[in-house]
């Protein structure tokens, strides 16, 4: 008995260390390693995994210069803006909608917005190349009914100005229907009480969103807002099946497409590894920023 | 007025359904088309056929069958492994204090803003080194340390009142029993959506496992399908069979988990 007992005691002092321990071994291995080993690497030109030589700064000099960064940095960042000022309107719009008592079908409605995002972006890729196609595709057939016949002919995926556009469309008929299962839930968690109060006080319902809803779904706006923005800043298998590359004129090259092309492609991991922190750098400012923001937007309510 | 806004907002949901089932009710409709009907008709299949089907399946290559099966070993070893690593150790996290706990919650937070691209080029190079490049084992054990798996559980798991685990413990429960018998049925929610998670993260990537995985027997399906558009472009029917089979996998399991994942994915976000 008093064997057993002290066995007891062991294995619950040992337990939690037990516990962490696969996870902290893959972790180590597979991710802390990579991480600082890349800050090192990213001092090195290579080719390939088994050759290194020292560069300084000099990944970092030859990036800040390379004009097709500069653009994978421009496309990339207009794409993040033009997202989110898109989805995150259209997905808190249609749960503001979904969320109205007396709307019948509410899982229904859910499941039919939510279903594009199943596909991933290779499928949608495929898909939508297919279905932007000009004179046959069916977006343009659509189009050419509603707004007339000249849409037939409009090119989405070969006509540079385009291309950006018909990536920022594509990629919100996926996601808009992913955030918006996050404002529901956040909706649901109104305290209705207040709402009613702000009724009776005869505040309209632009007044009673102002006032109740959105204070009490910042939290989750902010959430949003920021994976949001660190998701488009990874942009890459999207264009990558869409366009088949970087499109025309490189207006689809993405900051991970150059990252692949000009880094791993060519068997220079250390160029691709400089490349990486300096998009990570990009994304802990602008979460930064974005969090400070909402967190200012919080107190002003 | 009141009528006219319901009406408005069932108009506008409307709109938003359709606009969000179109593009997937023709990508299933275009794969029962003829090849010569491709592009005379849309939205239906007036003389359906499974033609598109038949030359996937006699496919050499890319061999999409050998790829669908593939993807389906990747997928779901990857996900009973992730679940075990993750919902132990969320559940460590949320109930045990011990040495390195606080570390352990500060690296948790720093990764999720690093972008895993930093990563590619070492863990590429790891991987090489350690000679588990184009093989599974590495494929599956490199994702094995899922943060933000750690993360979901841990939220879950704080929610479940310590009395429990102490009325195990009297009643001569192990630690390990506990995990087993009494948080990972009360985090079910939780666990469904984090499978349909994980699994749908292995099944739809594309960069990682193309650098990975090299000899054409062992591709994914993303991978397969990014080379069938490739080489047959004109072949428009085949190339949307394959889409479909790629999806179909995943919305079969999503109307499965339907409930938990509503759940499961919100629960941690809001409260959190």
């Amino acid at each position: 008995m008093r064997e057993s007992s002290t066995f007891f005691k062991k294995q619950q002092k040992l337990a939690p260390y037990l516990f962490v321990l696969p996870f902290v071994v893959t972790f180590c291995i597979f991710s802390a390693y990579p991480y600082l080993k890349s800050l090192t690497y990213s001092l090195y030109a290579t080719s390939g995994p088994k050759d290194a030589k020292f560069v300084g700064l000099g990944n970092y000099q030859f990036l800040w210069g390379d004009l097709d960064f500069r653009k994978a940095v421009g496309n990339t960042a207009l794409f993040a803006v033009l997202s989110v000022a898109i989805q995150l309107p259209m997905s808190l719009g249609l749960a503001l909608l979904l969320s109205q008592k007396w709307i019948k079908g509410v899982k229904l409605w859910r499941l039919a917005v939510f279903a594009p995002n199943l596909m991933g972006q290779v499928a949608v890729g495929v898909l939508f190349g297919v279905l932007l196609q000009a004179k046959f595709g069916l977006v343009n057939i659509g189009l050419a009914a509603i707004l007339g016949p000249q849409w037939l002919d409009q090119k989405w995926l070969s006509e540079p100005n385009n291309v950006l556009p018909a990536l920022v469309v594509v990629t919100a008929w996926m996601s808009i229907g992913y955030n918006m299962i996050y404002f529901l839930a956040a909706l649901q968690n109104v305290d209705q009480e207040l709402i009613e109060a702000a009724m009776v006080d005869g505040a309209n319902g632009v007044q009673r969103f102002r006032a109740v809803t959105l204070p009490a779904i910042a939290p989750v706006m902010a959430f949003v807002l920021v994976t949001m923005t660190v998701g488009s800043f990874q942009l890459y298998e999207l264009p990558r099946t869409l366009l088949g590359g970087g499109g025309p004129d490189n207006r689809g090259l993405t900051i991970i497409m150059y990252l692949f092309n000009n880094g791993l492609l060519s068997g220079d991991l250390g160029y691709a590894s400089a490349v990486g922190w300096t998009l990570a750098v990009m994304l802990a400012a602008i979460a930064a920023l974005q969090i400070w923001l909402s967190g200012t937007a919080k107190k002003d309510a | 007025m009141k009528l006219l806004g319901r009406i408005l907002t069932y108009v506008l949901l409307t709109i938003a359904a359709f606009s969000a089932l179109i593009p997937m009710w023709e990508l299933f409709s275009s794969t029962l088309r003829p090849s010569g009907e491709m592009f005379s008709q849309y939205l239906w299949a007036s003389h359906p056929t499974l033609e598109n089907y038949k030359d996937l399946w006699e496919l050499k290559s890319p061999n999409y069958i050998r790829s669908l099966f593939n993807s389906l070993f990747l997928a779901c070893s990857g996900v009973i492994l992730q679940l075990f690593f993750c919902s132990l150790a969320g559940f460590a996290l949320a109930k045990y204090e011990f040495k390195g706990k606080k570390v352990l919650m500060g690296i948790q937070l720093l990764t999720v803003f690093i972008p895993g691209a930093v990563t590619l080029g070492p863990g590429y190079q790891l991987m090489y080194q350690l000679g588990l490049v184009d093989t599974y084992l590495g494929m599956l054990i490199g994702s094995a340390g899922n943060v933000f798996g750690i993360f979901l559980f841990r939220q879950a798991i704080l929610a479940v009142p310590d009395e429990l685990m102490n009325a195990a413990r009297i009643d001569g429960c192990s630690e390990f029993g506990i995990y087993w018998n009494i948080i990972m049925p009360i985090v079910r929610p939780m666990t469904g959506a984090f499978c349909l998670l994980t699994f749908m993260g292995s099944w739809n990537s594309l960069l990682w496992p193309s650098m990975m995985l090299q000899n054409p027997q062992h591709h994914t399906l993303p991978i397969a399908l990014s080379s069938l558009v490739g080489l047959y472009s004109q072949k428009y029917g085949m190339m949307m069979a394959g889409t479909f089979v790629m999806v179909l996998p995943v919305i079969v399991l999503f109307l499965v988990l339907q409930k938990e994942f509503i759940s499961g994915l919100t629960s941690g976000a809001v409260k959190g």
